[in-house]
């Protein structure tokens, strides 16, 4: 399996759990994984919404203890 | 104890302060040594920025002497660091001068970077430098009417400025009686105006009264300056006549040259400020990979807590206390009222509509700032 980036935005409230991802996904390559976690329930429907829209590929959510794991793949 | 700390802004100088004061003894006897390396001899204040934009500052107004803001007993040396040796406790500046220490501090802030976007440098605004923003006084100063388009990269630093810039256009464009000849539009990269939920609930229907209309899930891509059109990641576009863009940012190339964080984010321990995996290496400001605000108050909180704990390291022989996540940011809501964020790692913002009272708080503390960066505000 793939290393995956983790991107820790737990307690992120400003620039938020999206907003970090969207910046680290900027500096990834092609074809990185990368798992975003969130203390923020939003974020399982933020994430796949702009994945999706952007082009990305959305690799599925899980729940742990009030975390969220969300993974993505970056694709462009 | 040999505190070295690198960078000169907001959060190295109030450290640097904040550290005097508890150590003054020490300092006098030379039992501690603090040494500031720092790129430039001036401090700047830039949160004026905005300001300055719109020709309500003028450029010599931002600036310090950065030796007039220290305390007595603080080293200063105008020679950035070139190498960092972390296995070896030294940093190598660009002069050459090496320099040991106990306790590393890196405060080096974060950075600008609009050839991330093809088409940004040369076809847009922006005003996160002097010199930038006194293009885009200019730029506004001659625009007599067309469509203002606001959109930014990710991240970036002042995560109130896109708001506040849209908000001060607005009130700018009414003053000069051409309001109704300007159509502003506002892009943001997530699905929402902004990324504090609150402060998004509040600001969207403003928008709304305002006039401004809204397109959220843009992340700049590239901007083509012939045909007047930005592009979004997202596969979208919009015509401009006037761009007033924030780039998207990174840390300072140094710290990626030598391998201490991607992009120039140091990853740093959200509670002790220790850089991961260094005990005695800290970061604070911008620098840090932290998913907090890149904001002044951040650094100066940060500093704070973190002065307290490497008094404390010498004092006691612990650290004593974890930063919070406190931030504070005020928000300008045109040219006369603002409100403010504040939260912490528990508690998100809850914010108030906007006043001339907070407004004028906003505009005091423009100067007061520089009590702040003494370390005693």
């Amino acid at each position: 399996m793939t290393e995956r980036q983790v991107i820790d935005a737990r307690g992120s409230f400003c620039p938020g759990p999206l907003m970090e991802l969207i910046g680290w996904i900027k500096m990834a390559q092609i074809g990185d994984e990368m798992e975003l976690l969130s203390t923020d329930k939003g974020s399982v429907a933020d994430v796949p919404e702009w994945i999706k829209k952007v082009g990305h590929e959305y690799l599925g959510a899980r729940e742990e203890a009030g975390v969220w794991h969300i993974a993505v793949k970056k694709m462009k | 104890m040999k505190i070295l700390i690198i960078g000169g802004g907001m959060g190295g100088t109030i450290l640097a302060n904040n550290l005097a004061r508890r150590l003054t003894p020490e300092l006098k006897s030379g039992k501690v040594k603090i040494t500031m390396l720092t790129a430039s001899e001036k401090h700047m204040y830039q949160p004026g920025l905005l300001y300055l934009a719109f020709g309500r500052v003028t450029p010599d107004e931002l600036y310090k002497d950065q030796a007039s803001l220290l305390e007595p007993g603080i080293a200063l040396f105008v020679d950035p660091a070139e190498e960092f040796l972390l296995d070896e406790n030294r940093v190598k500046s660009k002069s050459g001068k090496v320099f040991d220490y106990d306790v590393l501090v890196i405060a080096t802030g974060s950075r600008p970077v609009p050839e991330l976007i093809p088409g940004l440098a040369e076809h847009g605004q922006s005003f996160y430098t002097e010199e930038t923003a006194v293009k885009m006084f200019r730029a506004l100063q001659a625009f007599q009417g067309g469509r203002v388009v606001i959109a930014m990269g990710v991240p970036h630093k002042c995560p109130m400025a896109p708001l506040e810039i849209t908000f001060m256009l607005h009130d700018y464009f009414k003053d000069r009686g051409i309001r109704d000849k300007v159509q502003l539009h506002y892009t943001y990269p997530i699905g929402r105006v902004h990324s504090l939920e609150n402060v998004a609930k509040w600001a969207a229907p403003e928008f709304d009264r305002l006039g401004i209309t809204v397109e959220t899930l843009f992340n700049l891509k590239e901007v083509d300056g012939n045909a007047k059109v930005i592009r979004s990641e997202e596969g979208t576009e919009s015509p401009f006549d006037l761009l007033v863009s924030i780039p998207a940012h990174r840390g300072m190339e140094v710290l990626e040259k030598n391998k201490l964080g991607a992009g120039g984010w140091i990853p740093t321990n959200r509670h002790q400020l220790n850089m991961e995996g260094r005990k005695n290496v800290f970061a604070i400001g911008d620098t840090t990979n932290i998913p907090i605000s890149k904001a002044g108050s951040t650094a100066h909180f940060e500093a704070e807590a973190l002065g307290e704990n490497i008094a404390a390291m010498f004092k006691l022989g612990a650290p004593v206390r974890d930063y919070d996540g406190k931030v504070f940011c005020f928000i300008e809501a045109g040219k006369d009222r603002a409100t403010y964020a504040m939260f912490d790692y528990l508690n998100p913002p809850d914010p108030r509509p906007p006043t001339k009272a907070v407004h004028w708080f906003k505009t005091a503390y423009n100067k007061l700032y520089w009590i702040s960066a003494r370390g005693l505000l």
